[in-house]
Formats: C-alpha cells, sequence, structure tokens
C-alpha cells in the first residue's frame, strides 16, 4: 500500500493551525518559585486572606512531594525555576466591565479560534467563559445565566464575589496533597472558570471555557470548579489551544466536580494543545488532575475527552461514587502522532450501592507516537450491586507507533461486576482499498474510518464540539446525512 | 473502451496473470470463468489498482487513457466499479455516509452538482426497493453484520448509485441461495445499457443462466485459453474445466472470435 501511505502520511503531517502568537502587552513575574511568587500571585489578583493562607499550605506540601514516574511517558525534567507562574494581558485600571472593553486584539485572538466572544455573533446557546495565559478575559452571557441563579464566572472573581462557595467546596475533590502536580497547581493557580448550578436548576445553555495559552516561558495553572446541587444539570466544554514555540511549556491544571443529590453534570474537553513538531520539538506538557464526585444519590457525572494535542498528555478524569445509585462515565479519543506520548485513563470508584460507571476509550496511534490508556475500576466492600463495564480500543496507523493497556480492577464485593473488552487492530488495507474504489481520496478514507472507530465517543459530544472534534481529527461530518 | 494487451501480473513474486488479452466496447457483457486460482479475481483487482499487485508487463488502455498509471480512486471515478467478492466491513461508518460520500466523489469528478441530504435520500432509497434491501440498512455501519446476501446487494447498490461505465462483479454468485441470486442478477440486469460494459467473473454457469453474457472466455492458469459465446458456458458446465485444461486452444483469442 506504497502511495496510499505516503498519502496518509501527508494527511498525518498537516500543520497545526493554532499555533499563531498574539503580539499584545503582558503583565509578567519574574521567573521562578518561592512563597514570594505565591504571594504576588495572590496579590495580583486581589485575593482575600483564606485564598493565600490555602496557596502557602498547597506549596509547603509541595516542597516534600516528588515528580511521579510511573506514567508511561519518558521527558527530561522540568525546571520549576525557569517557568514564569503568572502572565496576564496588560489592562487599563481595573480591567473591563464589559466587551467593548476588551482589547480588541484579544477578541480578535479568539474569533481566529473560532470563539467569537461577541454575544450576537454567538451561536444561541453557549456561554463562554475565555482564558488567556494566567486570566479571563471575558465571560458571556452571565446575565441572563444569573437571573436562574446560576453563577458562571472565572475562578478570580468567584474567589472575590462567593468566597463562601469556594471556601466550601475547593480542594474537597482533589486536596493539595493528592499528587505533585494537584499541589503545585493548587500553590499557583491563576484563573479558570467557576460555575454553581443551584437546586433543581437545568442550565438553559451549555456552558464553555477555551483556554489559550500565549506567552513565552509560562504555565498555565488553571482551576475549575463546577457544583450542581440537588437535581441540577448542566453541560459544560472546554477548548484548548497554544501557539507553537520550541520550548515545552506547562500546563498543570485542575478539575473539581461536585454532584449533589440527583444531579447530573457532563464535562467535555476538546484538547488541541500545541503537540510539539514531527521531531519531538516544542509542544506542551499537560498534566491534568480532573475529578468528579457523584456526593449525592443517584447524580450522575461523565467525562468525554477528545486528545489530540499535548507533547506528552498525563490526565485521568475520574468519578467517586459515593452516593447509591451514581452513574460515573468516561469517553475518551486520544490520538498521538510523530513524537507524542499520551498516557490517558480514568479511574471509576465505586464507593455507593448499585453505582454504574462505563468506560469507552479509544486510542489512535500514528508516527512514532505511543499512546497508554491506564484504567483503575475499585468496587469497595459496600459497593453492593455495583457494575462496570470497560472497552478499550486501540487503532494503530503505520509501524512505528505504539499503544498500552493498563487496566486494574480492584473487587471487595462479591456483589459487584465488572466486565472488560479490550481490541487492537490496523487500518486495514483493505478498508482503504475498498473505499478508494468506491472513489474516495487516501486522505478521506483514512479519516473516514478513524472516525468511524471513535463515533461511539463522539456521539457523547454536544453537537458543536462533535463537528469540531471531527474536524480535528482531520473528517468530514458523519452523520450529515440521517 | 477497455484493451488489455498481454497483460502480466504477480502477487508476492508468484506469477499470476501470463499475458491476458482482452476487449471490451461499451455495451457488452463478459463473462471469465475459470477455475480457482487461475486468476480471476487477480484480474479484477489489477484493474481496480490494488497496490498489492505487481504488474510486470503488458498494457491496459481504458477510454484512451493508460489505466494503469491512475490511481485508485481515479479510476473508481472515472467509471470503474469493482463489486467485491468479499465487501469489506467498516464500523463505526454508515452506509448511508459512505454512499452519500462516494456518489459525490464521482460526480464532483463528471462535474456534476452533489446531491444534498435531501435529493441524496431519495435516490438512495429507490434505489434500496429495487434492490430489496430496508432501509435500516442506510443506518447501520457499512457491511458490519451483514449476512452474505446482504453485502452482495449492498455491492449492486453501490453500483446501482454509481452509474458505472465499467462494472467488474467479482464472483458476485457466491454464497448466494437461489432466491438472492436472482435479486442481485435482476438488480444487475436492470443496469444493463448500451454505454456500459460489465465483466462478470464467475466459477458457475448458473449465475450465467441469469446474467445472459455476449462473450465468455475461459481463464487457466493466468492466460485465457478460450473465448466463445454464451454456449462456451454450458459446454464446460457439461464437461468441466479439466475439458479445457487438458486440450488447451490457442493462447488468447481475442474476445470478437467465437471459439466455434
Amino acid at each position: 500500500m506504497s502511495s496510499a501511505t505516503t498519502q496518509i502520511d501527508s494527511f498525518l503531517d498537516r500543520e497545526y493551525a493554532a499555533g499563531f502568537v498574539t503580539e499584545i502587552e503582558t503583565d509578567t513575574i519574574p521567573k521562578g518559585l518561592s512563597e514570594e511568587t505565591i504571594h504576588l500571585i495572590s496579590e495580583r489578583k486581589g485575593e482575600p486572606a483564606f485564598m493565600l493562607e490555602w496557596r502557602l499550605r498547597a506549596y509547603r506540601r509541595w516542597l516534600t512531594m516528588r515528580n511521579p514516574e510511573w506514567a508511561k511517558v519518558s521527558y527530561p525534567p522540568v525546571d520549576f525555576q525557569d517557568i514564569v507562574y503568572y502572565a496576564a494581558p496588560k489592562k487599563k485600571a481595573d480591567g473591563p466591565k464589559s466587551l467593548d472593553e476588551v482589547d480588541p486584539e484579544l477578541l480578535r485572538t479568539f474569533e481566529k479560534l473560532g470563539v467569537p466572544l461577541h454575544e450576537r455573533a454567538r451561536l444561541a446557546g453557549v456561554a463562554v467563559d475565555a482564558v488567556f495565559d494566567s486570566v479571563s478575559v471575558a465571560t458571556t452571557f452571565q446575565k441572563q445565566l444569573a437571573e436562574q441563579g446560576i453563577i458562571f464566572c472565572s475562578f478570580s472573581e468567584a474567589v472575590k464575589n462567593h468566597p463562601e462557595i469556594v471556601q466550601q467546596y475547593l480542594g474537597s475533590v482533589v486536596p493539595p496533597s493528592d499528587n505533585f502536580y494537584a499541589a503545585l497547581n493548587s500553590a499557583v493557580f491563576s484563573d479558570g472558570s467557576f460555575v454553581f448550578i443551584p437546586k433543581g436548576v437545568r442550565c438553559p445553555m451549555e456552558l464553555s471555557t477555551y483556554f489559550r495559552i500565549n506567552a513565552r516561558d509560562s504555565g498555565q495553572f488553571e482551576r475549575t470548579l463546577i457544583i450542581a446541587e440537588e437535581g441540577a444539570t448542566v453541560s459544560y466544554l472546554e477548548g484548548c489551544t497554544a501557539p507553537m514555540r520550541d520550548e515545552n511549556q506547562l500546563h498543570a491544571a485542575v478539575v473539581e466536580l461536585v454532584a449533589l443529590e440527583g444531579a447530573s453534570i457532563k464535562y467535555s474537553t476538546v484538547q488541541n494543545w500545541y503537540p510539539g513538531d514531527e521531531n519531538g520539538v516544542g509542544g506542551i506538557y499537560n498534566f491534568v488532575t480532573k475529578r468528579g464526585d457523584c456526593r449525592g444519590a443517584r447524580s450522575r457525572i461523565a467525562w468525554t475527552q477528545v486528545e489530540t494535542g499535548s507533547a506528552i498528555t498525563w490526565k485521568y478524569p475520574s468519578v467517586l461514587l459515593r452516593g447509591d445509585d451514581s452513574v460515573g462515565e468516561f469517553y475518551s479519543v486520544a490520538l498521538s502522532n510523530h513524537r507524542q506520548q499520551a498516557d490517558t485513563g480514568t479511574k471509576m470508584i465505586h464507593m455507593g450501592r448499585n453505582t454504574r460507571s462505563t468506560i469507552i476509550s479509544k486510542g489512535i496511534s500514528a508516527g512514532h507516537g505511543s499512546n497508554t490508556f491506564r484504567g483503575l475500576v475499585r468496587m469497595s466492600p459496600k459497593a453492593e450491586g455495583a457494575r462496570n463495564y470497560t472497552q478499550c480500543d486501540s487503532l494503530l496507523i503505520g509501524d512505528k507507533c505504539a499503544a498500552h493497556t493498563f487496566p486494574t480492577i480492584e473487587t471487595r464485593n462479591p456483589t459487584a461486576r465488572v466486565e472488560h473488552e479490550a481490541t487492537a487492530s490496523r487500518i486495514a488495507e483493505d478498508q482503504l482499498f475498498y473505499a478508494m474504489q468506491r472513489g474516495l481520496s487516501a486522505e478521506d478514507a483514512v479519516s473516514m474510518i478513524v472516525n468511524g472507530f471513535c463515533k461511539e465517543v463522539f456521539k457523547e459530544l454536544p453537537m458543536e464540539f462533535a463537528v469540531e472534534a471531527q474536524n480535528l481529527i482531520g473528517v468530514s461530518l458523519e452523520g450529515s446525512v440521517g | 473502451m477497455l484493451e488489455i494487451s498481454q497483460l502480466k501480473a504477480s502477487v508476492d513474486g508468484k506469477q499470476i496473470l501470463r499475458g491476458i488479452d482482452l476487449s471490451v466496447k461499451a455495451g457488452e457483457v463478459h463473462a471469465i470463468m475459470g477455475p480457482n486460482g487461475s486468476g480471476k479475481s487477480t484480474l479484477s483487482q489489477v484493474l481496480a489498482g490494488r497496490e498489492s499487485y505487481t504488474v510486470d508487463g503488458g498494457t491496459v488502455t481504458w477510454q484512451g487513457q493508460d489505466l494503469l498509471q491512475m490511481p485508485i480512486e481515479e479510476r473508481a471515478r472515472s467509471g470503474i466499479f469493482l463489486a467485491f467478492q468479499y465487501p469489506v466491513e467498516i464500523p463505526g461508518v454508515s452506509n448511508a455516509y459512505f454512499l452519500k460520500a462516494a456518489v459525490n466523489g464521482v460526480r464532483r469528478h463528471r462535474g456534476l452538482p452533489e446531491l444534498d441530504a435531501m435529493d441524496f435520500l431519495a435516490k438512495v432509497k429507490g434505489e434500496m426497493k429495487a434492490v430489496g434491501m430496508k432501509e435500516e440498512f442506510l443506518y447501520r455501519s457499512v457491511n458490519e453484520g451483514f449476512s452474505g446476501g446482504e453485502k452482495k446487494r449492498n455491492e449492486v447498490l453501490q453500483m446501482s448509485l454509481l452509474e458505472p461505465k465499467l462494472a467488474i462483479l467479482d464472483e458476485t454468485d457466491s454464497g448466494l441461495d437461489i432466491d438472492a441470486l436472482r435479486i442481485v442478477a435482476d438488480g444487475i440486469n436492470r443496469l444493463r445499457s448500451p454505454e456500459r460494459a460489465m465483466i462478470v467473473i464467475t466459477h458457475y454457469q448458473r449465475l450465467l443462466e441469469y446474467i445472459v453474457p455476449d462473450f465468455v472466455h475461459v481463464l487457466a492458469e493466468g492466460r485465457i485459453v478460450r473465448s466463445g459465446g454464451r454456449e462456451l458456458a454450458l459446454d464446460l458446465e457439461e464437461r468441466g474445466y479439466g475439458w479445457i485444461e487438458r486440450a488447451p486452444a490457442k493462447g488468447a483469442a481475442p474476445a470478437a472470435e467465437s471459439a466455434r
């Protein structure tokens, strides 16, 4: 399949479209990390004392921890003194009061990325929080949402305007001591999104945050906290990109979700950080801790992720199934091409009775890419009647890539049921030939086959994101007919 | 329309086609028969452009162009259709999506406007009725979990939608019971036209009772060893391939010359 292979290669070699740099004046603090840095960040953000204290405790904890080495990824040690921990676009006086006051250069940047912030211009039904380097530059539809008691704002605003909620929930799902990068994030996090859906409210639109790293040498440490009270429902989307740079940049986020009784949170991510070039130079290190807590009975948390970017991805969106009859879901597509390394998966911790979880993971490896699924399903002694279904499929394109699967299953309850299925396949020459004999180009044929492979995950994404995900994987819209 | 001259091809270093000569004109239906391993399927794969086969010599002229230089998808768009002996499954890709992508690819090539979803559905539903396929097959993954007969019907459906100039049917009758065979053959017969040529590859005479060919060629050991009219197929049925192999006639008879 020589010529088809060449065509697949050129298709996989497409440029990273979001790789541009925005020329904008930036307010940065000096490189390096110390207690002073944390004071500086907290001061810049005008935070209350409890927040500074919390950060410092996390920092002191971090100093006692070591960089984890168990993941199947390799990279040179990160020099934590060589990172800028706070970078923000310069703004006049007190910060923009409305969109009209936001630097037009920033608006243009987000527009170029396909995230227009003008509410009029947006498709109805999606509210956006745009985060540029360390700060949120704009959040749309806040007023309309507030009418129903929904709080959707940047994390900084939440700390100032709703400190009691932040204090109650921050770190309650991912404590600072959880892991090395969670501790680091807790010490230096700059901004992120905050969502609060009050009791019984069904959020009327998709909420979305778009993360953009722009400044050189900076790391992005964002913090997201989503709380759905009893019976509340919300669907939240997250997108991310970064310029093409030769150095590696660090992105270490923490996301916490809390679902109280009967609440439902759907969290979708399309991650398109700069993956580095074909020789593995540059790219984002994406070391993220994402965890949801099904605290109440009959609550539900679903993670859907499409991971196409980053030089290294290290993340395991997980669900703690505490409430009886609660449901955890994880749908993932991870693509690693060139020299990309992805070690991703999930943890489903069953604690309540009759809790259910589903894991569908699709790994695609191409070029010299390495793709690892790592999963943990734990059935605690109290998880009477709990069930899990795991399906883990790998698709290999070419003969230099790798796919690994490390599932761990711990069952301490005899009534719990766990199913695990795994497949690995190569993109088949006969599938390509068949599609091309029907007049499809090699490129279209590959995208179609890959898209078909990912379908079970894509169908979990909200419509708008499904389109973006398919385009990212290089696909014209499957399912536009019928 | 199609001129094959002294075509030689091998796979994995093993010579399969040892000099095929065949001339096909618009409107003609040629049957190619032969025992297992004679090179029937290789011929169809080489014409469609499968890269695992190596062409070692000879020429193929298709509508005045050098077919062997054309990429797979160009051959398809220019009107060559291969109905597969073993249609391939593509999980997760709906038949509707696949068919629409194929139809519009070919239409673009022919300078016709692409069909939108509504027009496409109207067209495909009509054609499905003609080959006796239920509408649910539109929304199932391409060939996945289809029975043998359903897969073959799906091939005929694709053929009728793509309106090829040359249809190559590779053992379309294999694995079909008599009812399925009749439905598939009816579908193919509907597509016979003065503008369209067909090459029907089959092991058994049975299919030719339904699809009556203008010419019959017998392939043995990579060469066409005998050519004739419909009655040649009947002779074969009666006397078996051994008869041809034991008494090979002149090497490669041009299609127009009858063996009798």
